[in-house]
């Protein structure tokens, strides 16, 4: 049965006590601004010769507030801010976070509308997954990756930019629907993409998978055990990756996702070159799904009929219409009116669970918003992994985490 | 062991100081905050409840007593079901619940976070700092009465300070935020600034 856990800080502090038998230690500071890094993560670093003996991970440089925000806002205008969480992947933040509200009012969306979302999700996934890759390929010296990933990943941004109008800040789901539906065609570019996606990813996952150099990188490296990556909470790839095989798509299907087959590919090692494999495999997955989805994807509304309380009426109708001017006035001054009650909703995002905890006393505004980051739990084992590895595997076994600090931070 | 969904019923069987929590989602309960450790002990060993999803906290405002209440939510990676506990703490004025970085080490972060934004306590972790914030910081940001702009602080490096003269200083929302309540007259719930007096590119008058 699962045993009480010491700290790797008493380990450390162990090994202080021993210290007057040592060479002497050197701390080295990796970060904030290192390109392997990722971001703004800052690792205070304690060094016997080359193996690193304590690790402490500074977060909190990408800190804005997100939460407090969201207390002065409503449920809607918080929907721009969920793009910059995992900024990789803003169209599955703004599925979890809809979705999340969508459970407090208890609306159900039409089939349409969570097939899009499902797609969106999926290329979300596959466009973070590229990004993960190819800058995990570059930490490790293998720069050829990069182009390849960062030309689909291009493709893609094409894609979210004909659907929603933006590359990066897309802003896509509002809550009990959609901003719009998706454009003429757009399915059928889609589809293509994923045609001639497949073959590329095969080239590039060839480039890496029986490679000599990444492999004396990676295997091996920054190994965690099944039971202290679920102690630590780690979620996604990094979790799957150490052999546990939880994906919440599958095991607490949400938003549709039971309707479509897919594998959860699973780790054996939890290795850096584990957690590589995984990704790879997930976005072949996705692919899958997403011509799924595709392939029957339903006609009919992409909002909920019932979420005229929430939803923006039609414009022409704000124009001409008495009623649903007011409405429309309601809902900007006041916000959608929201039952009380606590909701918690975590979704399987690209980076892991990303969960929101809505607490709401009725009315427009969220009373309390905590935003569960995959990101965050992932770094809360730093301290134990890092322990014991060398300076250059810190560099593999970030890579190999494939964290966003604008989602650790908030 | 117990199956999650049954442990979910057990619960209030195990430990009768448990009480139902009113949820929308997943099964709730109120735990007292000297038992906290036990309950997630038992659920985590018995239950199957063996992945802490989150730990957070709810401020519920200077006017209700008792004030903070710590949320857990946990996850069975067996049974895939969520199970979520609330503690309130007993004191107001200096809030504290027992850690649960003895059962989770994953707690040990979520903790971290709990005492910077809401200055609570959580006797017996290892290494109770800020997180997000800087060391050295004076307010908890996400307790009610903290305002949404920030408030005048030091910069964290002091010799920058020193040399600049610079102070970190509060973020004026555009005169933000801009809901209105929903009750009282007309003009009350216009939407509007609630504090139009200062912008960015006017100063804060003096309060003095």
């Amino acid at each position: 049965m699962a045993t009480d856990y010491t700290f790797p800080e008493n380990a450390a502090k162990a090994a202080a006590a021993a210290q007057e038998l040592q060479p002497e230690r050197m701390s080295l500071n990796m970060g904030p601004s290192h390109p392997s890094t990722h971001g703004v993560l800052r690792l205070q670093l304690e060094l016997d010769g080359e193996v690193v003996t304590r690790a402490d991970p500074v977060v909190g440089y990408l800190h804005r507030g997100d939460e407090k925000i969201a207390e002065n806002m409503t449920y809607n205008q918080f929907v721009p801010y969920t793009d910059r969480l995992d900024y990789l992947a803003p169209l599955a933040n703004n599925v979890a976070y809809a979705i999340a509200v969508e459970r407090l009012a208890k609306l159900e969306v039409p089939p349409r509308c969570q097939a899009i979302r499902v797609i969106i999700a999926e290329l979300a996934r596959i466009s973070s997954h590229l990004m993960g890759l190819g800058a995990f390929g570059i930490d490790v010296g293998a720069w050829t990756v990069f182009l390849y990933t960062f030309t689909e990943r291009e493709k893609l941004y094409k894609l979210f930019e004909e659907l929603t109008g933006a590359r990066f800040t897309t802003s896509y789901t509002r809550i009990g629907g959609l901003a719009r539906d998706v454009p003429e065609g757009w399915t059928g570019r889609v589809n293509a993409f994923c045609d001639q996606f497949l073959p590329i990813l095969e080239e590039t996952l060839a480039l890496l998978t029986r490679n000599k150099i990444f492999l004396d990188r990676t295997a091996g490296i920054g190994v965690i055990a099944k039971e202290d990556a679920i102690a630590y909470g780690l979620t996604g790839p990094n979790l799957r990756g150490c052999g546990v095989p939880l994906d919440l798509r599958k095991d607490r299907p949400y938003g549709g996702y039971e309707q479509y087959e897919f594998d959860v590919p699973v780790g054996a090692t939890g290795d850096c070159y584990d957690r590589y494999l995984c990704r790879g495999e997930e976005m072949r997955q996705s692919v899958r799904i997403v011509k799924q989805a595709i392939a029957r994807f339903p006609g009919g509304d992409w909002f909920a009929p019932d979420a005229r309380r929430i939803f923006a009426p039609p414009k022409d109708k704000i124009l001409t219409s008495m009623e649903e001017l007011i409405q429309n006035f309601m809902l900007v001054s006041e916000g959608p009116q929201m039952p009380p009650g606590e909701v918690y909703f975590e979704a399987e995002n690209p980076k892991g669970a990303l969960g929101f905890f809505v607490v709401s006393r009725g009315g427009g505004v969220p009373w309390r918003l905590k935003i569960r980051s995959p990101s965050f739990c992932n770094l809360s084992i730093l301290p134990k992994v890092c322990v014991g590895a060398m300076v250059a595997d810190i560099v593999s076994i970030l890579g190999s985490f494939d964290f966003v600090m604008g989602e650790c931070d908030r | 062991m117990t199956a999650p969904t049954d442990a979910a019923a057990l619960l209030p069987e195990k430990f009768p100081q448990v009480t139902a929590r009113p949820s929308l989602d997943w099964p709730a309960f109120n735990i007292p905050a000297g038992d906290a450790v036990a309950v997630l002990r038992w659920l985590r060993d018995e239950g199957g409840f063996d992945l802490l999803a989150d730990l957070t906290a709810i401020d519920g405002g200077a006017a209700q007593t008792p004030r903070f209440t710590v949320v857990w939510h946990l996850f069975s990676t067996t049974g895939h079901t969520y199970l979520r506990l609330a503690a309130d703490c007993p004191d107001d004025a200096e809030p504290a619940m027992p850690t649960a970085s003895g059962l989770w080490p994953g707690a040990n972060w979520h903790e971290r976070e709990v005492y910077d934004m809401f200055g609570i306590q959580f006797p017996g972790h290892p290494d109770l700092r800020r997180i997000l914030m800087w060391d050295g910081y004076p307010y908890f940001p996400l307790r009610k009465e903290f305002p949404l702009a920030g408030l005048d602080t030091e910069l964290p490096g002091a010799d920058v300070a020193e040399e600049t003269g610079a102070k970190v200083k509060p973020a004026p929302y555009m005169g933000g935020p801009f809901v209105a309540p929903r009750s009282g007259t007309l003009e009350e719930s216009e939407p509007r600034a609630r504090d139009q007096s200062w912008t960015e590119r006017q100063e804060k008058p003096d309060k003095a």
